[in-house]
């Protein structure tokens, strides 16, 4: 065939693949844009518009009062400045783990990827729990510190600090960061830094003039999720900062559930809201440069540790694991064997004695409730979050961007304004916020659906779009390029994207707890009821439960793992 | 590549997704249905929505005694802390999201008064209740239960140490018991609030905020929650504060879920400290079925649910008729005089002393 033949046919091709089909492929991405109007922008509006028109008229008085008042000023300030420091510092920590795990072969690396996945799960005021046993002045680090001999009779105590703030930041995303970055980094083809090093760059000048770019969407999409998560967090804040610390999220929380001053926490949200538009608009100016590489099965990046250098990398990188992440956990397991008389299940078997429990429902109800609906959302997610990052990566997609853009706004916004927002916009069935029990899942994938844009993009992405246009020349429907092309490449990544959406879910509590009914509570919901009680047996069962969430998640989390797609691999 | 490769990725996809929707459908048929009697299915049932807080809990068989004698179910619908459930009701005010709003007390009172969020309903059993339980003679709303909170004190410490329990409120800032208190954030905490307003009660409005200044000298602890206060900071369980503000029921909960159950509560409450919490029910405006909704808050104030409430939310029944359980009448404590401040000065002043606490205590 001459070239201007098959040139003919590829142009032919690709208008086909454009025009064919366009009831489908051209409206699919109405469906993450009427998700995203009904269930999150209509909520806001209606709680904003309350508060900064009470009377249908807009009344910004109030609205200059709070954004003039120094107070204001001082928690905007702390809010950012906390956030930037704890992605930062969790990118720095994280970012060695990402390529220990996607790239070094060691036992147990299954259960080391599922279990960072843990905390991302657990309630805030579990964990608290745990950060305070480990940062207090009786914390076994203070024991270890006053064994080493010659050691000044020094005792760390971190409780209410910044510091105990920004630990807790990096133990909950930890593998925000791992996960992603290391998803991609399993798939770059080794041989390119082989390449370099052999024309003789030395290791880091091979890092960071080969990989380091190529990882560069990744990273910005990672620590984008990461910065708006700690930009509004409140658990973590309000427990281990001392009462002396506010996020604007706090603020919003006290002006809308304490003080119900809606024109103050619309004045608040607005501003959370802005500063999250701002932090979207400079991620979106890092992820701009697109990559397009040749994506690997992971079997030719992974190889076991050659060097001692390599191995001693491995093992630092554990033993952050272990520091970071193991031990606030394992402190939850003891104490949910702890007894007055030395370690037993006496905890978990209250928890299953209807009598002995102050919960209303048998806790295999809340587990039951807890994966329904965690899995509903992450079903959710997957779809709204698939077709959108599919309508992202097509060429002529500035509307598209701004659609994955606006998909991350819901992570950036008050979970109290977003559960107030559906109180006051879902009265009347089908969208009744008392009635409609789905709409708990539909309110976890408002959180969970950027994880799915941000994990399954750069996998997107990095499709040489040749590969389409072949499969187009060959006479493949739009359906069946996607089918053919994308999706073999992506299944494994849209595995990933579920199991976070699933964490995401499970562990979801600010916007779930105003709206899961009471015969329907999840595992966070009846951790919180247990630690709201007297005696101190509810305390031991509230750790019983917590250690039964972990064990949950780890099972779902292991089995996504364990779903191994075609070549691909592991993920 | 080879032509199976697609397929069994696609297997494998399809199994990932079958994997996801079975865990997802298994659930969906079960529990739809609440096993009280409301939700059996007859046709002329009426089911009636009692919106509550977080702690409230009742036994069993008392909801379905009420369903039983009247023909009414209840739906039991918690809207998160008592102040978050109050602006939610009022943020739905004539559109309310039930028809009977159970868990309000005196220090959020007046703000749903002044939205006109009940309709007045004058109960049956009031006779049987204390009057100063009773707000005012409108009887917007109808006392349910109450309770004080307290300082609580560690038995075990104070007798180790060899020290004697703090007599008042005067007494805690004494060098003597420099760094031993815990009291929560009254800007997050309803138990905090309870005890700022027992020094705004014992002190007076000139002299409260010298307490805290000498209290905040003297090592206050300040923590945003309840739980955290008491499960963390509490000698009892281990932390360095043998005295913590939590509730005078909180001894007879120590003694109730331990086992085997002391003879005696290894925490006391300090009686000259507690500030009365009293929660209310009422008829929310708007409802469609307000005499079922009057019928539900006459149960309330009978002996099958009022002693019910000690075991299931540790606070103590309004009505004089109301048997307490063994625990309770062993050892619990009712202080002879607690603060008490009328829920209309309550709501009038709560917001600007909890700035000029904040202001005292925090910055």
């Amino acid at each position: 065939m001459d070239r201007d033949g098959s040139a003919l046919i590829i142009a032919r091709a690709r208008t086909a693949a454009r025009s064919a089909g366009p009831a489908v492929v051209r409206a699919a991405p109405v469906v993450p844009i009427a998700f995203l109007a009904v269930f999150f922008v209509w909520p806001v509006v209606r709680i904003v518009g309350t508060g900064l028109a009470p009377e249908g008229t807009p009344a910004l008085g109030a609205f200059v009062e709070v954004l003039t008042d120094p107070i204001t000023a001082r928690v905007a300030w702390f809010t950012l400045w906390q956030a930037v420091a704890s992605t930062v510092l969790t990118v720095v920590i994280a970012l060695p783990g990402a390529y220990a795990f996607s790239r070094l072969k060691f036992r147990g690396a299954g259960i080391v990827s599922a279990g960072v996945m843990i905390p991302f799960v657990l309630p805030t005021v579990v964990v608290a729990s745990a950060f305070l046993a480990l940062l207090g002045p009786r914390s076994p680090i203070n024991d270890m510190l006053a064994l080493v001999p010659g050691m000044p009779d020094v005792s760390v105590d971190l409780r209410r600090t910044v510091t105990a703030i920004l630990i807790a930041h990096v133990f909950f995303n930890y593998a925000v960061i791992v996960r992603t970055v290391g998803g991609l980094w399993a798939h770059l083809d080794p041989r390119m830094e082989a390449a370099a090093r052999l024309l003789g760059a030395s290791r880091w000048r091979a890092f960071s003039d080969v990989t380091l770019p190529l990882l560069r969407p990744a990273i910005a999409a990672s620590a984008a999720i990461v910065f708006l998560f700690t930009f509004t967090s409140f658990g973590v804040v309000l427990l281990l900062g001392g009462p002396q610390r506010a996020t604007i999220e706090v603020e919003i929380h006290r002006a809308t559930t304490q003080l119900l001053d809606l024109p103050m926490a619309a004045a608040l949200a607005m501003l959370q809201l802005t500063a999250v538009v701002a932090a979207l608009a400079i991620y979106g100016r890092l992820a701009r440069r697109r990559t397009t590489q040749s994506l690997v099965a992971t079997a030719i990046g992974v190889r076991r540790p050659r060097t001692r250098a390599e191995r001693a990398f491995l093992a630092a990188n554990l033993a952050v694991i272990a520091l970071l992440l193991a031990a606030p956990l394992l402190v939850l397991i003891e104490r949910s064997f702890a007894t007055e008389t030395g370690w037993d299940t006496d905890h978990y078997r209250a928890l299953f004695t209807p009598d002995a429990s102050v919960l209303s429902i048998a806790p295999w109800q809340a587990i039951r409730n807890t994966i329904v609906f965690a899995c509903g959302a992450a079903l959710i997610a997957l779809i709204v979050g698939g077709i959108a990052a599919t309508a992202a990566t097509r060429p002529d997609s500035r509307g598209a961007q701004l659609l994955d853009r606006a998909l991350m706004v819901p992570l950036g916004t008050s979970a109290v304004t977003v559960g107030f927002g559906f109180l006051l916009a879902f009265r009347h069935p089908p969208l009744d916020v008392f009635e409609a029990v789905w709409l708990v899942p539909v309110a976890q994938a408002l959180i969970a659906t950027p994880f799915v844009v941000r994990t399954l993009l750069p996998v997107l992405r990095s499709i040489d779009p040749r590969l389409r246009d072949a499969a187009a020349v060959l006479g493949a429907t739009p359906g069946q390029v996607w089918r053919e092309v994308d999706l073999p490449i992506v299944s494994r990544a849209a595995l990933v994207a579920a199991g976070f959406a699933f964490a995401v879910s499970a562990g979801e509590f600010g916007a779930t707890v105003f709206i899961a009914r009471s015969d329907w509570p999840t595992m966070p919901v009846a951790i919180f009821r247990l630690l709201g009680r007297p005696g101190i047996t509810h305390f031991g069962q509230a750790m019983a439960m917590s250690t039964l969430l972990m064990a949950v998640t780890a099972a779902v989390i292991i089995a996504i793992d364990r779903v191994r797609v075609g070549q691909v691999g592991r993920f | 590549m080879n032509t199976t490769a697609p397929l069994s990725r696609r297997l494998a996809l399809c199994l990932a997704l079958a994997l996801v929707t079975a865990a997802c459908g298994n659930g969906d048929a079960p529990s739809e249905t609440t096993d009280t009697p409301a939700d059996a299915g007859s046709d002329d049932l009426v089911t009636i929505r009692l919106v509550t807080h977080d702690s409230f809990n009742a036994s069993e068989d008392v909801l379905a005694a009420f369903t039983q004698d009247t023909g009414i179910g209840v739906e039991v619908v918690p809207l998160g802390d008592a102040g978050s459930l109050v602006n939610q009701a009022i943020l739905r005010a004539g559109d309310p999201p039930g028809d009977v709003l159970y868990g309000i007390d005196n220090t959020f009172l007046s703000r749903a008064t002044d939205a006109e969020l009940f309709t007045a309903y004058e109960a049956e059993g009031l006779d049987h209740v204390d009057p100063k339980f009773v707000p005012d003679a409108k009887h917007a709303v109808t006392p349910i239960d109450f309770g004080d909170v307290c300082i609580n004190y560690d038995r075990e410490w104070f007798a180790d140490n060899d020290l004697a329990v703090p007599e008042n409120l005067d007494a805690l800032t004494e060098p003597d018991y420099a760094g031993l208190l815990a009291v929560q954030n009254p800007a997050t905490s309803s138990p905090g609030l309870a005890f700022l307003l027992a020094s705004v009660e014992h002190f007076g409005e000139d002299a409260y905020l010298d307490f805290w200044q000498d209290l905040r000298d003297n090592d206050v602890l300040v923590t945003n929650d309840w739980s955290q206060a008491y499960y963390e900071e509490f000698t009892l369980v281990g932390g360095e504060r043998p005295l913590v503000v939590s509730y005078a029921s909180s001894p007879p909960a120590e003694v109730y879920f331990a086992d085997p159950q002391p003879d005696v509560a290894p925490t006391g409450v300090m009686d000259r400290s507690c500030f009365r919490q009293i929660e209310y029910a009422g008829i929310l405006a708007g409802t469609e079925y307000e005499t079922e909704a009057q019928q539900l808050i006459d149960f309330l104030l009978t002996p099958t649910f009022q002693e019910d409430v000690p075991l299931n939310m540790f606070v103590f029944p309004v009505t004089t008729d109301a048997a307490l359980p063994d625990v309770f009448a062993e050892h619990a404590v009712i202080p002879d005089d607690p603060f008490e401040l009328d829920p209309d000065t309550i709501g009038a002043q709560r917001d600007t002393w909890i700035e000029a606490w904040t202001a005292t205590v925090l910055r």
